[in-house]
């Protein structure tokens, strides 16, 4: 069992060139998973959420297909095998 | 009047970096800087509003402040003329995270004095200034700035609340100023430990005290490198010269049609030499009468003269922001700005005369120049 994040095109070099990073297991919440892929590639994860811990204003995150906006945020839960996917809102000038 | 093959740049070519909503672009000219090259967009989509160029200790470096909507904004590098640019894997510009603050957008970039060729500023959205010791590869926060008393009562103005101007004092390391919107004019005397608001005659025309200590929404300050101490300060409503590093400020709004603006740049070889673009009102944030033209002080804002020739004098509903004025060292001096509408101006004469350089760019939101070999320059 474990945790996938799926990453847009943009998040890829601070990846390590990986569209897709496998957590396995130990998180309860998004949070926790960003906490740990941050261990890893913090790169991704400055660019997903602020100094402050927030969730950045344009990017949403989605767990097992819901937006976490519309659940309990970074403390939204998560299963051991969720997948997690990172997108760009539709927004822009 | 724009080529746009790729250049090979020599020492005494002129570049200007221009900085848009959606990138940043460089134009490349000689010494006598009537044809021009343009490259660019670098950082597509992404907005620009701060970029510098570094000379200092033979260094050849540009750097950028890029923020993008969706993924935050960080400094980057470039030591080839653009070709390559660094994009950190961090976020080089944070506040502490027991701050509550989280940076929104890089204002500008600020290489320090001669002196310390590795030292380079930043201010930033959420007002605060940082410092890099590393000529621009990390950044800490100046903690005197960050946990100033007055933070909470300074209030965003309409492109919030940002720390946009940075003016050292070459002959003292530890004396400099910045501008914050709206919180007014700040110096330190001790190397950034303590900051003292010096607003003192600058009016805030806005709150029902228009004598504040602080709380000013000053919108850009410029000095000249062989006179420090002499400040010149276009306000939201103002215009000023300080002859005593900002201690007290006397309106030179002499002759001008409006002293509503947001640019201003010093002339690089004479600290008498202000260029201003005067606006309608902070209600209509455009050019009086629809005439784009330049404002210049050659006996440091006695008189005020309009400098028209070459630019539109007709239908021109143009804006020059605060960042978007420039000058490049060269003599004659070469002073350049963009527009809101996304036209780039340049004039060889020390704005006796001008050209129009590009017509079509993104909403250009800042202008540097510089002249290669020439040291730092970071009008």
């Amino acid at each position: 069992m474990a945790i996938t994040i799926a990453l847009p095109g943009a998040l890829q070099p601070y990846a390590g060139g990986s569209l897709e990073v496998t957590l396995e297991g130990g998180c309860a919440t998004v949070g926790d998973a960003l906490g740990a892929l941050a261990g890893r590639h913090g790169g991704v994860v400055d660019r997903v959420i602020d100094e402050r811990g927030e969730l950045r204003r344009h990017v949403n995150v989605f767990v097992d297909g819901d937006n976490v906006r519309w659940l309990d945020g970074l403390r939204t839960a998560v299963g051991d095998d969720s997948t997690i996917v990172i997108v760009p809102a539709v927004s822009g000038g | 009047m724009v080529d746009d093959r790729p250049a090979a740049h020599s020492e005494g070519d002129v570049l200007l970096l221009v900085g848009t909503m959606k990138g940043a672009f460089l134009f490349w000219s000689d010494g006598e800087r009537r044809e021009w090259r343009m490259e660019g967009p670098h950082f597509r989509g992404e907005t620009v509003y701060s970029l510098a160029y570094d000379g200092r200790g033979g260094r050849r470096r540009m750097l950028a402040g890029t923020q993008s909507f969706h993924w935050g904004s960080v400094v980057r590098a470039s030591d080839d003329f653009g070709a390559t640019w660094s994009s950190p894997e961090r976020q080089n510009v944070r506040f502490p995270e027991d701050s509550g603050l989280a940076v929104a957008n890089i204002w500008q970039l600020r290489p320090g004095r001669e002196s310390e060729p590795d030292t380079v500023y930043c201010g930033v959205e959420p007002a605060a200034l940082f410092e890099s010791r590393d000529a621009g590869e990390s950044w800490s926060p100046v903690d005197g700035l960050l946990n100033h008393e007055h933070r909470a009562k300074w209030q965003p103005g309409g492109g919030g609340l940002c720390l946009h101007t940075i003016v050292v004092d070459p002959s003292d390391a530890k004396r400099m100023g910045v501008a914050i919107s709206t919180g007014g004019f700040y110096r330190t005397d001790d190397g950034g430990a303590s900051w003292q608001a010096r607003n003192r005659g600058v009016r805030a025309q806005f709150l029902p005290d228009p004598n504040p200590e602080f709380g000013q929404c000053v919108h850009k300050v410029v000095n000249h490198p062989s006179r420090p101490e002499r400040l010149f300060l276009q306000n939201h409503w103002g215009l000023y010269r300080s002859d005593d590093w900002g201690d007290s400020w006397t309106d030179i709004a002499h002759g001008v049609p409006s002293d509503f603006g947001f640019a201003m740049e010093i002339h690089p070889h004479d600290p008498d030499t202000a260029y201003i673009v005067p606006l309608e009102s902070d209600q209509f944030r455009i050019v009086p009468e629809a005439r784009l033209r330049v404002y210049r002080t050659r006996d440091a804002g006695a008189s005020w003269h309009a400098l028209e020739n070459g630019l539109p004098q007709e239908g021109a509903y143009e804006v020059v922001l605060r960042d978007s004025l420039a000058s490049d060292g060269g003599d004659p001096a070469g002073i350049y700005f963009g527009t809101r509408g996304g036209k780039l101006f340049g004039s060889a004469d020390a704005g006796d005369s001008w050209r129009e350089i590009a017509g079509a760019l993104p909403p250009i939101v800042c202008v540097k120049a510089a002249v290669i070999g020439a040291g730092a320059r970071n009008s």
